[in-house]
């Protein structure tokens, strides 16, 4: 029983220090932020996340607490990544677009959203 | 072979630490310096996480926690300035 949960923590470890090595590879030679950001944050939680659970199959008495910081990055790396990706566009870096500017399909929902904030905001106003 | 795939492990996280420094140094604009920022402490969490195991003792993972915590609320609030809501 031992041995296979030490050689599941293994095989887990190994995993998660690829991607790991990945998304530190992808955030350096990506063209994009965006580009950059999906390198980065996704490779990044998968090692993460397996970088940690073979620790806790490794020594089992610690798995629970391993579990919690599993859970916890689960939870957080997507939102600190959307985040991030809403931030960039708000500021007005436009997405590396190979078929030209009308694939930018979050434009239209972005402009119509702003012009909704302005009129409520002149309703305010008057 | 455990200590080999430690050593392996740990080869790995330091290339991919060493390429987002150098992302994080490079970067053109300030949102590439946060994106590298937040990479930079997921590994630094996993490399927590192993310091505890290499070094036995239990309360890294703690710290590894707090940290990742930080690092968190951290990339949302520059992400929040970024966007000029701060």
């Amino acid at each position: 029983m031992n041995d296979i949960l030490t050689i599941i923590g293994m095989v887990l470890m190994l995993i998660g220090g690829i991607f790991l090595f990945l998304g530190g590879l992808g955030i350096f030679r990506m063209p994009d932020t965006y580009n950059r950001l999906q390198a980065g944050t996704k490779a990044t939680t998968l090692g993460g996340m397996s970088v940690i659970l073979s620790i806790g199959f490794l020594e089992p008495g610690w798995f629970v607490k391993t579990l919690v910081l599993v859970i916890f990055i689960a939870f957080s790396n997507p939102i600190s990544s959307h985040a991030l990706a809403r931030a960039n566009y708000k500021r007005g870096n436009k997405p590396f677009l190979k078929g030209g500017p009308e694939y930018d399909q979050y434009r239209e929902v972005y402009e119509k959203k702003e012009e909704n904030t302005e009129k409520v905001k002149e309703e305010e106003t008057a | 072979m455990l200590n080999i795939i430690i050593y392996i492990t740990l080869g790995f996280m330091f290339t991919g630490i060493f390429f987002s420094t150098l992302r994080f140094v490079l970067g053109p604009t300030a949102a590439d310096r946060t994106v590298a920022l937040d990479t930079l402490t997921t590994i630094a969490m996993a490399l927590l996480v192993m310091l505890s195991f290499i070094s036995n003792r239990f309360i890294y993972i703690d710290i590894a926690l707090v940290y990742g915590v930080l690092g968190f609320i951290g990339v949302l609030v520059i992400a929040r300035y970024l966007e000029g809501a701060l």
